[in-house]
């Protein structure tokens, strides 16, 4: 089943200003990972927006799980499709950890058992079970971020995107949650919508798409997208630092095969010196 | 800037912490009354020891409390000064003008410094031991009869929660802003009050805009959450009644009492 389809949607933010996403045509099926790639200002944070009725496009339609989005079904849409933003200090609503977990599963009018219960599966799936009572402001950026991501998932949504929440963590936060994400998307089916600049994490997706100016201009296997490099420079996109690295040893002289596989590098370099 | 202590929860568990945020409010109130009833010594000492049952029940540190004092240390000894020169009695020691300091002044003002700080540690046990949302669930609770009237009521308990949130982030948002308008220049240490107005301006400006921005964001990650509004809502945390509450009451209860009957049968010494 198709988890979300855009069918030529056009938006833009103002009358008469570029439009941030036009004619975009896109479908993400039900328990795929997909990284959304991008320059600043390709669209793809308006993307998200689109995806769960923050926005509603001027042309074409949304459809999540084959409903159209619009006023009447926000509600039931929001508790399928949950975002994460970028900034872990700018989402968080209460205090105290299960406070803010709690947030979204009380919007809904749950009852306090089955709260409750949201809350041990949100901060188990995110690996944060031990600080259920501890203060917000007291963790790491990267733990701030598995928690915003626990307060989505207590809404028990069958779509995360993640809106460039990895964009102000720091390596090993990044790290913390793409591995999330991974298994989240692996473990328990959920689809997920990885939108970043940084090319690593896309690595991990079984589908990577790069926006440009609101357009969808490439798409396919990760490795496939990172192998037209020259398409990906006029982009304004690099390459991960593995491409790079390989691209610099071959072209001082050094006879490696291209490889995005930090391992397969290693070997080749051992080959290439003895 | 960082040590902000006010509005700032401890976090341990004890006795107090685990108190119905409602009594713990209503307590509040009633020991202010305490407070403004006690007309002697023998009064203030009986509030004073009741607080100190408070603190070593809310297993605050001594610490914490004395930082709640500093913070109102000024306002405290200017009022006392400002008593003592200007309260007219009948002992008097020193005369020049106006001004005259005399024995019931110096008592007087004693009386009122302390009655001041009383009335700052024992609010500040309030935020210590409570947390801002459940302090906001209290207060949304204690006002539920103002639905009636058409009062938002659920919606005031939200900002007011949200604005002790964000509290500390914007703090350290403005001596982050301080640091980069001081390395781009900005004077801070000029003296004069214009000048000291001018220089927060290049503070507030960023401060405010920043503050916008991150309104924006959070209501969109609330809207992503389902937010809309307290009318389907439910809560995970209700409040309930319970044998601690029951003795909190009991005491704040006793503390009225004494005091009152203190002002009728123990007649001020001064």
């Amino acid at each position: 089943m198709k988890a979300i389809e855009f069918a030529d949607v056009s938006f833009r933010y103002e009358e008469g200003g570029p439009l941030a996403v036009s004619h975009l045509n896109l479908s993400v099926e039900e328990g795929e990972f997909v990284a959304v790639l991008g320059h600043n200002g390709s669209g793809k944070s308006t993307l998200a927006r689109l995806s769960n009725g923050l926005l509603t496009p001027d042309a074409g339609s949304v459809r999540v799980f084959g409903q159209t989005v619009n006023e009447k079904n926000l509600f039931d849409v929001r508790s399928q499709v949950g975002v994460v933003f970028q900034n872990p200090d700018n989402q968080t609503v209460a205090t105290i950890v299960e406070d803010d977990v709690a947030f979204g599963a009380e919007n809904v009018g749950l009852a306090r058992e089955e709260i409750g219960k949201r809350i041990d599966f949100a901060l188990r799936a995110v690996g944060m079970e031990e600080y259920r009572h501890a203060t917000v402001a007291r963790l790491s950026g990267g733990q701030k971020q598995r928690i915003a991501i626990a307060g989505v998932l207590a809404l028990m949504p069958k779509v995360v995107i993640l809106d460039e929440s990895t964009a102000m963590l720091d390596p090993r936060g990044r790290r913390e949650i793409v591995d999330v994400v991974t298994r989240l998307n692996k473990e328990r089916g959920i689809t997920v919508i990885l939108i970043t600049h940084f090319m690593e994490e896309a690595l991990l997706a079984d589908r990577a798409i790069v926006m440009n100016r609101g357009e969808l201009v490439m798409e396919g296997a990760p490795a496939d997208i990172f192998e037209r490099r020259e398409e990906l420079v006029t982009y304004n996109l690099a390459l991960p630092h593995i491409g790079i690295i390989c691209e610099k040893l071959r072209a001082g002289g050094m006879d490696v095969a291209y490889t995005l596989d930090a391992a397969v590098l290693a070997k080749e370099i051992a080959k290439c010196v003895s | 800037m960082k040590d902000v202590s006010f509005g700032q929860f401890y976090p341990v568990d004890s006795f107090v912490h685990r108190l119905d945020p409602r009594l713990k409010i209503l307590f509040l109130i009633a020991y202010i009354v305490a407070i403004f009833l006690a007309s002697n010594f023998y009064g203030l000492a009986a509030c004073a020891a009741v607080l100190v049952l408070i603190v070593i029940f809310a297993r605050i540190p001594f610490g914490k409390v004395l930082r709640a004092i500093r913070g109102v240390t000024f306002l405290v000894l200017f009022t006392a000064v400002l008593n003592v020169l200007f309260y007219s009695g009948e002992t008097v020691y020193w005369e020049w003008g106006i001004f005259c300091i005399s024995f019931e002044g110096i008592i007087f003002s004693l009386f009122l410094a302390l009655r001041l700080v009383l009335l700052v540690v024992c609010s500040s046990m309030l935020t210590y031991t409570t947390t801002p949302v459940s302090l906001t669930d209290g207060v949304e609770s204690l006002l539920t009869p103002l639905k009636w009237i058409r009062i938002p009521v659920h919606e005031i308990a939200l900002i007011m929660s949200i604005a002790l949130r964000f509290i500390p982030i914007l703090m350290d948002e403005t001596s982050r802003i301080k640091n980069a308008q001081m390395a781009r220049g900005a004077d801070f240490e000029s003296r004069g009050l214009g000048k000291k107005i001018k220089a927060t301006i290049p503070i507030l400006v960023p401060l405010l805009l920043s503050a916008f921005r991150r309104a924006d964001e959070l209501g969109d990650a609330m809207d992503a959450r389902c937010y809309t509004g307290g009318k389907h809502r439910t809560k995970y945390k209700k409040l309930r009644f319970t044998w601690r509450d029951a003795v909190a009451f009991l005491l704040g209860a006793a503390l009225i009492a004494g005091v009152v009957v203190m002002k009728i049968y123990l007649p001020a010494p001064y």
